[in-house]
């Protein structure tokens, strides 16, 4: 028997390329953020108005048969704050938040930018539920969740 | 429709590490089974049908790697069938598994299943994967950072310390040390995990279980089989699944039906596996626990929803040593899933820890008297849940059968 058996690996990867239909709902909701408007669904029947849109309301079960634009302003409703490095992921330190937007009924996810991140709970205690955040676009949006990003309201 | 009576009558698991460089993985996954069948006494001709457990194979790195396994886990010329639940797969084979006997379909079922979650480096790049291309996966969303918001939010909204969370660090690594088949384990202080690398708040590297590579298997069969096999089966009384929407969002604030950091569908199937099982009063009659926790936060949220304490009050009871191996309910004997993580069985290596403890089989860590046990698993996005009962009597008062 060989003794390096520890060193004995095959080597491998999977590189996979996809194209993802976007669809009617989530090309109404890119198609407003073009124009910086984040679109939510909505049913008439439940009230309900839904980040990230659906076709279909769950609690009804009824489709969605609206759409309402979300306010540039929220409230966070769990955040977190990353210091450590994930493969193929952001370079840390970054910020992440679930915010309920005005005129919506749910939270939507996305990076919360331009705070000091360096004293991590000092941070996190800026960050905590409940605090207001506001909605900033990039210059030139292009129809993606990333057109957009948080920041702190005050 | 009556249900037939299930019995678990075997068990098996190997050692849990960071690497097999002697086996594969076909090979670590037929150690468990061999194990599970040696232990219920039978030949893999008596099996009439096996439950694959594995979840996302890109770990292993072998694409749905259930059909490599198949010839080696005796399930050639059998109805084979695998299960996937995110990190629940353990717990949802296993009630795959309880299905087949209770309805009568089949007469004995082995659920086995294995997993080496570090054959590649990063595990989090890989679950990052599981988000929608559309609204979420480009916000680093991972097991790590989208628990740390749950843990977050719980920390909010009962006032919960990073301290209280590395307590169940301290106990699990404790418990362990006298689990021979742990991943993690030792003596470690409230200092060390408070002084381990930050990752994303509130975790540091020691609130987070490691990645680990090994096997397990259960052998379930019916009365009549368990009577000719075993002097002391442990019955499966209840189980329950509970499945949430993919968007975490839609479990927050005050439109959301359920609460996003109390794992509330834990609480859900933990009810109505307690119905089935005649459980009435959790904290006095169960005496064992083996929660899914693969990060420190987990165990408050579940704890108050299994019904042991009132929400919010898990924390408290930890710092006075109420889940402790000699507490209430003595929580994680084995050491849990924070100290041993192999993500494609750790549910069902739950089910063989919480059964062991009711056949008198756990070795040192075994807890006296044990009647019933409880075990869960959760996965995906905060979103599969399951709570199984098992327990030392097949007809318990209050059974529903």
């Amino acid at each position: 028997m060989s003794t390096a058996i520890d060193d004995n690996v095959i080597h491998g990867e999977w590189h996979v390329r996809y194209n993802y239909s976007v669809g009617k709902v989530a090309g109404h909701f890119f198609d407003g953020l073009k124009q910086r408007k984040i679109l939510a669904s909505s049913c008439s029947a439940s009230g309900i108005a839904y980040l990230p849109p659906r076709a279909y309301c769950e609690r009804a079960f009824e489709p969605c048969d609206g759409w309402v634009e979300a306010g540039h302003q929220g409230v966070i409703e769990a955040a977190t704050i990353v210091t450590a490095a994930f493969e193929n992921l952001p370079p840390p330190p970054y910020a992440i938040a679930y915010v309920r937007l005005d005129n919506a009924s749910t939270a939507l996810v996305n990076f919360v930018r331009g705070m000091d991140l360096s004293d991590v709970p000092a941070a996190a205690a800026k960050l905590k539920p409940g605090a207001k955040v506001k909605v900033v676009f990039k210059d030139a949006p292009e129809g993606r969740i990333t057109d957009f990003h948080y920041e702190l309201a005050e | 429709m009556a249900k037939n009576v299930v019995a678990l009558i075997g068990t098996g698991q190997t050692k849990f590490k960071t690497h097999y460089a002697d086996k594969t993985y076909i090979e670590l996954a037929q150690d468990a089974a061999k194990l599970a069948l040696d232990d219920a006494g039978m030949e893999p001709g008596e099996i009439d049908a096996v439950v694959f457990s594995m979840a996302p194979t890109q770990f292993m790195g072998v694409n749905d790697c259930d059909r490599w396994a198949t010839s080696h886990v005796w399930g050639a010329g059998k109805p084979f069938m695998r299960i996937h639940a995110g990190g629940a797969t353990g717990g949802s084979a296993l009630q795959a598994g309880y299905v087949h006997i209770a309805s009568g379909v089949y007469r004995s079922v082995l659920v086995v299943g294995a997993d080496r979650v570090a054959e590649t480096p990063d595990a989090q790049h890989i679950l990052n994967l599981i988000w929608d291309r559309f609204y979420e996966h480009d916000f680093a969303l991972n097991t790590v950072t989208m628990t740390a918001l749950a843990a977050q939010r719980y920390m909010a909204r009962y006032g919960t310390t990073e301290e209280q969370f590395a307590r169940v660090v301290v106990r699990g690594r404790k418990n362990a040390m006298g689990n021979p088949y742990a991943h993690l384990r030792g003596d470690i202080t409230v200092d060390d995990v408070m002084n381990s690398p930050r990752v994303s708040y509130p975790y540091k590297r020691f609130d987070i279980c490691p990645r680990s590579s090994g096997a397990a298997a259960v052998v379930l069969t019916n009365l009549d089989i368990a009577k000719q096999k075993s002097t002391k089966p442990a019955f499966v009384t209840g189980v329950s699944a509970i499945t949430h929407s993919v968007f975490m969002g839609d479990r927050m604030g005050v439109y959301s039906e359920t609460e996003f950091s109390d794992h509330d569908g834990e609480h859900i199937a933990a009810y109505e596996a307690y119905r089935q099982a005649g459980i009435t009063n959790p904290a006095s009659q169960i005496q064992v626990a083996e929660l899914y926790d693969p990060f420190s936060t987990f165990q408050f949220p579940i704890l108050e929803g299994l019904g042991f304490c009132g929400r919010g009050r898990a924390a408290a009871i930890s710092d006075e040593g109420g889940w402790d191996m000699d507490g209430q309910v003595a929580i994680n004997p084995s050491g849990g899933t924070l100290c041993t993580n192999p993500i494609g069985v750790t549910g069902l290596v739950r089910i063989v820890d919480a059964a062991d403890q009711i056949r008198g089989k756990a070795g040192q860590n075994q807890i006296k008297g044990v009647h019933n046990a409880v075990a869960t698993a959760a996965g995906g996005s905060t979103q599969f849940f399951t709570v199984t009962m098992l327990g030392d009597d097949h007809a318990p008062a209050g059974r529903v059968q």
